[in-house]
C-alpha cells in the first residue's frame, strides 16, 4: 500500500524523483561561484596545515634587510623589521582559520543552548533569555569584543572568547525561532504525550531538525568573524607580535604605503579572498539545504 | 497601533535595564580589581593595602553587588557618569558629548547612503534577474560585505589622497565651519563605513524583492495594465522592504562598530577614536560610558524601526 | 458578434525537468455578452490559457510558442508583452479575477488605492470622482458600509468579501471581457453561490462577456451558455451547456459528470470518481493523454496520435470512440 502511494506521488509531482542528497549535490555544486569558494577554502586549509613547508622563510626571523622591495628571493618583499612578508602571510592563515572556526563553534554551541531553552520552555525563561540577547544585540560586536579584550588582555585565546560572546546573540535568535516552529509539530506533541523527557525531545528531535539553518548561519558568520578579528588585530588588541595576523600586518604597513604598498595590500587581499569564498559557500549551502531561508539568514 | 507602540516601549525599557546591567557587570564580574574603575593601575600599586581598603569602603565596593548596581544606575540616571582616569578628572559624559556629534555626522551619512544605494542595487538586481545588471549588482554586493573597511580606507587614501591628490588625507572639520572642506574630508570615511551595510542591504533587498515579485498580488497588478515601474515601486517595493527594515536597524550597530576602525584610519575625533584611546589607556570609566551610550542609541533606533513597521505593514498596525 | 477568438494557442514551460506543454493547441471563442465555462482538473492548463491571452505568463520559464488571440479584430500576441497596447487592454478591456482572494490583493495598499489606480490609469478620473466611483462599485458588489470600509486593508475583510473587492476592481473600468479564474474555489459553498449570482447579474447589467474557469462542473452548469472541457493542455470537448450535461461524448466529460451530484436524477445514483490521476505533463507520449484512465479505450487509441476535435452531433469532441455505443 505504501509502495503504491509513493509511485502515485511521483506521478503527480511531475518531475523525476530526486533524493535529498542528489538535490543537495546538484544545487550545491551547480553554481560556479560556490565551487570557486569551495576550492579557495580548501586551498587555505591546505596552506594552513602545510605552512612550514610552503613558506620560503620562517615568519618570525629576520631574513633580509628591512623593507626590501618584492624580488625573486622575497616575492612580496620584507617588512619593517626585515621578515619575509609572503611567509608571514602564509603563516597568518593559521590564526585566521582558528579564530574563525573556534569562535563560531563556541558561539553556535552557546547560542543553540540558549535559544533552545528559550524556545522550548517559553514563558518567563524565554522572556529573560531573549531580552538578554536583545540587550547583547545593542552593542556593536566589535565594541563588545574590544571591551572584553581590554579587560582580559589581547592574544588569540581572549580574541576567541570575546568574539564568541559577541556572536552568541545571532545564533540564539535563530535557534529560538526554529525551536518555536518545530515544537508545534505533531511528532513533538505525540512524543510529549508518550512521556518522553524534555531532554530527549530536545536532543533527539529539535536539535536535528534545527541543524540545517544553524549550519548555514555558522558558515555565513565565519567570514564576519575573520573580518572582526582582522579589525581587532588592526587596532592592536588582537593577536600580538611576533605572531603573524593579517590585520596587524595591514596596520604595520600603514605608514609605508607609498614606498612598500605590498605590506598592506597583500594581507587585505588575503582577507577578502577567504571571506568572499566563505560567504559564497554559505550562500550555496543555504540554497542547497533550505532555499526558504533566503532573506532570513 | 497604540498598544503595539506601548508594548514595544515597555520592551525597550526592559532591554535597556538589562543592557545597563551587562555594562555594569562586565567590569565587576570579569577578572580585575573593580577599583580600576576609579583609580589608575599605577595609583593602585602606590597605595598601601589599608589605604586601598579605605578607598574600597568609601566607594562602596565592599557592599552587595545589587546595591552597588542600584547606586551606580542612580548615578547614571542623574548624569554622573564618572571621571576619566586618563585625562585627569575629565567628566565622562562631557567627553562623550564632545565626540558623539562627530560620529553621528559620519554615521547618519553612512546610514543614509548605504540604505539608498543598497536598496536601489537590490531592486535593480531583482527586476533584471539573471541579466548583466543583476550579475554586476550581485557581485558588487557580495564584494562589499567582504572588504575589511580599515584596509579599504588605507587603499583609498593611497589612491585618492596620496597619488591623485583629489581628497584631503584625513581629519575632520565640523560642517558649520566649512561645509565644502567638511564634506570632502568625509567622502572616504563615509564610503568605508557604509560599504558593508550597503552590501548587506542590497543582498537582502534582492532576495526579498524576488520573493515578492512572484506573489499573486503582483500578477494582479500586471493584469490591471500597470507599467513595470509602477508595479515595482507601488506594489513590490513596500512589501519587500519589510524584512529590509529590520536589517537596516541592525546596521546602526555595525556603523558604530565600523566607526571604531574608520575613525582610527582617518584620524577623526569621534566616539570610535575615544574608545580606542580609552582601551589603550585602560580608561574604564570612559569605555563603560561609551559602550552604554552606544547601546542606548542602538536600542532606541531599533525601537523606531519596530514602530516604523506599522507604516510599512498595515497588518502590524491593526494587530 | 464574436468578442474574442483564440486560435491554436500553445504555451510551453521550459523547466529543469523538461518541456511542459501546458497549453498545446487550444482554440475557443466567446461572443459579446456570453458566459462561457472552461472546465478541467487542476493542472490541465486552463489557467495558463487565460494568462496567455493577456500575456501574463512569467517568462522564463513560460513561452507562448504559437497561436493567435484575436480581440476587437487585433491579434494581441502581435504586441510586446508589457507594451502600451497590451497594458491598455489589461484591466481596461479585459479584466481578470484570480483564485486566491487572500493573496491576490496587495496587503500593504488599501482597497481604495487598489481600485483607484485602475480608474486613473484607464479612465483618467480625478481623485474625487475615483472615490465616488469606488464607493459605488463596492456598494454594487455588496460590501456593506462601503463608504467607511473603502480605506480598509485587505486583511480586514473576510475571504468572500475580498473576492467581492476583486470583482469590483475587475469591473471598475467597464471591461468588455471578464475572466474569472477559479473565482469561488477558495470560499465556502454559500458564498460561492452568492458570488456567482453577483457576477452573473453584473455582467448582464454591463453587457460584459464572462469566462469562468473552474474544475467544478457544478459551478458552470447554471450560469454558462457554452462549455469547453480541457484535459492535459487541450480541449477535448465543447458544446452548449445543455448538450454537454445531457449527452456528454468524451470519456473524460462523462467521467467528470459522474462525480457531480445532480438534483434532477434518481436519488440513489452513485458518484463515481475518475480512476487514476491527471498525467505528468513532462515528456508526454503522442497518444491521447486520457488513455491510461479511459474506460472506453480501443486499440486505435494506442496506435494513433491524439485525435483532433471533430463535430459529433452538436458538439466538438476529440475522441476515436463513439462513446454512445459503448455506454451501457
Amino acid at each position: 500500500m505504501l509502495k503504491r502511494r509513493k509511485r502515485e506521488l511521483k506521478f503527480v509531482e511531475g518531475r523525476p524523483q530526486e533524493s535529498e542528497w542528489k538535490r543537495f549535490i546538484r544545487v550545491f555544486f551547480g553554481r560556479r561561484i560556490v565551487l570557486f569558494g569551495l576550492i579557495v577554502v580548501a586551498l587555505y586549509i591546505i596552506v594552513a596545515i602545510f605552512a612550514p613547508w610552503i613558506a620560503p622563510y620562517d615568519y618570525k626571523t629576520i631574513s633580509s634587510t628591512i623593507l626590501s622591495q618584492p624580488s625573486a628571493e622575497h616575492w612580496l618583499g620584507t617588512d619593517t623589521v626585515g621578515r619575509d612578508v609572503l611567509s608571514r602571510l602564509i603563516f597568518g592563515v593559521r590564526p585566521t582559520l582558528i579564530v574563525g572556526s573556534v569562535t563560531i563553534l563556541i558561539a553556535a554551541v552557546a547560542g543553540t543552548i540558549l535559544g533552545l531553552l528559550a524556545g522550548y520552555f517559553g514563558g518567563w525563561i524565554q522572556t529573560i533569555i531573549m531580552r538578554f540577547i536583545d540587550a547583547l544585540m545593542g552593542f556593536p560586536m566589535i565594541l563588545l569584543a574590544l571591551l572584553i579584550a581590554s579587560l582580559l588582555g589581547g592574544g588569540l585565546k581572549n580574541i576567541v572568547i570575546a568574539l564568541g560572546i559577541a556572536l552568541i546573540a545571532g545564533f540564539a535568535r535563530v535557534m529560538c525561532a526554529q525551536t518555536l516552529t518545530i515544537k508545534e509539530n505533531d511528532y513533538i506533541i505525540a512524543g510529549r504525550s508518550l512521556g518522553l523527557t524534555n531532554f530527549r525531545l530536545m536532543w533527539k528531535h529539535i536539535i536535528p531538525n534545527a541543524f540545517p539553518p544553524m549550519i548555514i548561519l555558522a558558515t555565513m558568520n565565519i567570514g564576519m568573524v575573520i573580518l572582526m578579528e582582522a579589525g581587532l588585530s588592526f587596532l592592536g588588541v588582537g593577536i600580538q607580535q611576533p605572531d603573524a595576523a593579517w590585520g596587524s600586518m595591514v596596520s604595520a604597513g600603514y605608514n609605508r604605503l607609498t614606498s612598500n604598498p605590498a605590506l598592506s595590500v597583500a594581507p587585505g587581499i588575503a582577507i577578502m579572498l577567504i571571506v568572499f569564498s566563505l560567504n559564497m559557500v554559505g550562500d550555496g549551502l543555504r540554497d542547497a539545504l533550505d532555499p526558504r531561508l533566503r532573506g532570513t539568514l | 497601533m497604540v498598544t503595539y507602540i506601548i508594548r514595544r516601549l515597555i520592551q525597550a525599557v526592559f532591554i535597556l535595564l538589562i543592557l545597563t546591567f551587562i555594562v555594569f557587570g562586565a567590569v565587576r564580574l570579569l577578572p580585575g580589581d573593580p577599583l580600576l574603575m576609579f583609580l589608575n593601575a599605577t595609583d593602585i600599586e602606590a597605595l598601601s593595602p589599608e589605604a586601598l581598603d579605605q578607598a574600597r569602603h568609601e566607594l562602596g565596593l565592599d557592599r552587595n553587588l545589587v546595591v552597588q548596581y542600584g547606586i551606580w544606575l542612580g548615578d547614571i540616571l542623574q548624569g554622573d557618569w564618572g571621571k576619566s582616569l586618563h585625562f585627569k578628572n575629565a567628566n565622562v559624559l562631557q567627553m562623550i558629548g564632545q565626540r558623539m556629534p562627530v560620529t553621528i555626522h559620519l554615521g547618519v551619512l553612512a546610514f543614509f547612503f548605504s540604505s539608498v544605494i543598497g536598496i536601489t542595487l537590490g531592486v535593480i538586481a531583482a527586476v533584471r534577474r539573471g541579466r548583466w545588471a543583476d550579475t554586476v549588482a550581485t557581485l558588487l554586493a557580495n564584494t562589499a560585505i567582504t572588504i575589511p573597511i580599515f584596509w579599504l580606507g588605507i587603499i583609498m587614501m593611497l589612491v585618492f589622497s596620496v597619488e591623485l591628490e583629489w581628497l584631503p588625507v584625513a581629519g575632520y572639520t565640523p560642517i558649520n565651519e566649512d561645509f565644502w572642506l567638511s564634506t570632502r574630508k568625509l567622502i572616504m570615511p563615509v564610503i568605508c563605513l557604509m560599504i558593508g551595510s550597503l552590501g548587506a542591504v542590497a543582498r537582502l533587498t534582492r532576495t526579498s524583492m524576488l520573493e515578492v515579485i512572484r506573489q499573486d498580488y503582483i500578477r494582479t497588478a500586471w493584469s490591471k495594465g500597470l507599467r513595470e515601474r509602477a508595479i515595482v515601486i507601488k506594489h513590490a517595493l513596500k512589501n519587500s522592504l519589510i524584512p529590509v527594515i529590520t536589517v537596516m536597524g541592525l546596521q546602526v550597530r555595525f556603523i558604530f562598530g565600523g566607526a571604531v576602525l574608520v575613525e582610527k584610519v582617518f584620524a577623526i575625533p569621534g566616539m570610535g577614536r575615544l574608545m580606542v584611546e580609552a582601551v589603550d589607556g585602560s580608561d574604564y570609566p570612559v569605555i563603560q560610558g561609551a559602550v552604554l551610550v552606544i547601546g542606548i542609541i542602538v536600542v532606541l533606533t531599533n525601537l523606531i524601526v519596530d514602530i516604523s513597521y506599522g507604516w510599512f505593514d498595515p497588518r502590524v498596525r491593526y494587530e | 458578434m464574436t468578442l474574442l477568438t483564440v486560435e491554436n494557442l500553445k504555451t510551453y514551460f521550459h523547466t529543469d525537468f523538461g518541456l511542459v506543454k501546458a497549453v498545446d493547441g487550444v482554440s475557443y471563442e466567446i461572443n459579446e455578452g456570453e458566459i462561457v465555462g472552461i472546465v478541467g482538473e487542476s493542472g490541465c492548463g486552463k489557467s495558463v490559457t487565460q494568462l496567455s491571452t493577456l500575456q501574463l505568463i512569467t517568462s522564463p520559464p513560460g513561452m507562448i510558442e504559437d497561436g493567435k488571440v484575436i480581440f476587437d479584430g487585433r491579434n494581441l500576441l502581435d504586441y510586446p508583452a508589457n507594451g502600451p497596447e497590451m497594458r491598455s487592454i489589461r484591466g481596461g478591456k479585459i479584466a481578470m479575477i484570480f483564485q486566491e482572494p487572500m493573496t491576490s490583493l496587495n496587503p500593504t495598499l488599501s482597497v481604495f488605492q487598489q481600485i483607484s489606480e485602475m480608474l486613473s490609469l484607464h479612465l483618467q478620473m480625478d481623485k474625487e470622482t475615483q472615490r465616488k466611483r469606488a464607493i459605488e462599485l463596492l456598494t454594487q458588489v455588496g460590501i456593506p458600509d462601503a463608504k467607511r470600509r473603502i480605506d480598509d486593508y485587505p486583511h480586514q475583510f473576510s475571504g468572500g468579501m475580498r473576492q467581492r473587492v476583486m470583482i469590483a476592481m475587475a469591473l471598475s473600468c467597464n471591461p468588455k471581457l471578464l475572466i474569472a479564474d477559479e473565482p469561488t474555489t477558495a470560499v465556502d459553498v454559500t458564498t460561492q453561490a452568492q458570488l456567482l449570482l453577483l457576477m452573473q447579474n453584473l455582467v448582464r447589467q454591463y453587457h460584459t462577456s464572462l469566462i469562468i474557469v473552474t474544475h467544478n462542473l457544478g459551478v458552470v452548469a447554471r450560469y454558462a451558455q457554452r462549455i469547453y472541457v480541457m484535459y492535459a493542455g487541450r480541449i477535448v470537448e465543447s458544446g452548449s451547456c445543455d448538450d454537454i450535461f445531457n449527452q456528454p461524448k468524451h470519456p473524460y466529460t462523462i467521467g467528470l459528470l459522474k462525480c457531480v451530484p445532480r438534483l434532477d436524477e434518481e436519488e440513489d445514483r452513485r458518484l463515481v470518481p475518475i480512476e487514476g490521476l491527471p498525467p505528468n505533463l513532462i515528456n508526454m507520449p503522442p497518444t491521447c493523454a486520457f488513455l491510461p484512465r479511459c474506460p472506453y479505450k480501443i486499440d486505435r487509441c494506442r496506435e494513433e496520435p491524439w485525435p483532433a476535435l471533430k463535430p459529433v452531433g452538436n458538439q466538438q469532441v476529440a475522441c476515436y470512440v463513439d462513446t454512445k455505443l459503448t455506454v451501457q
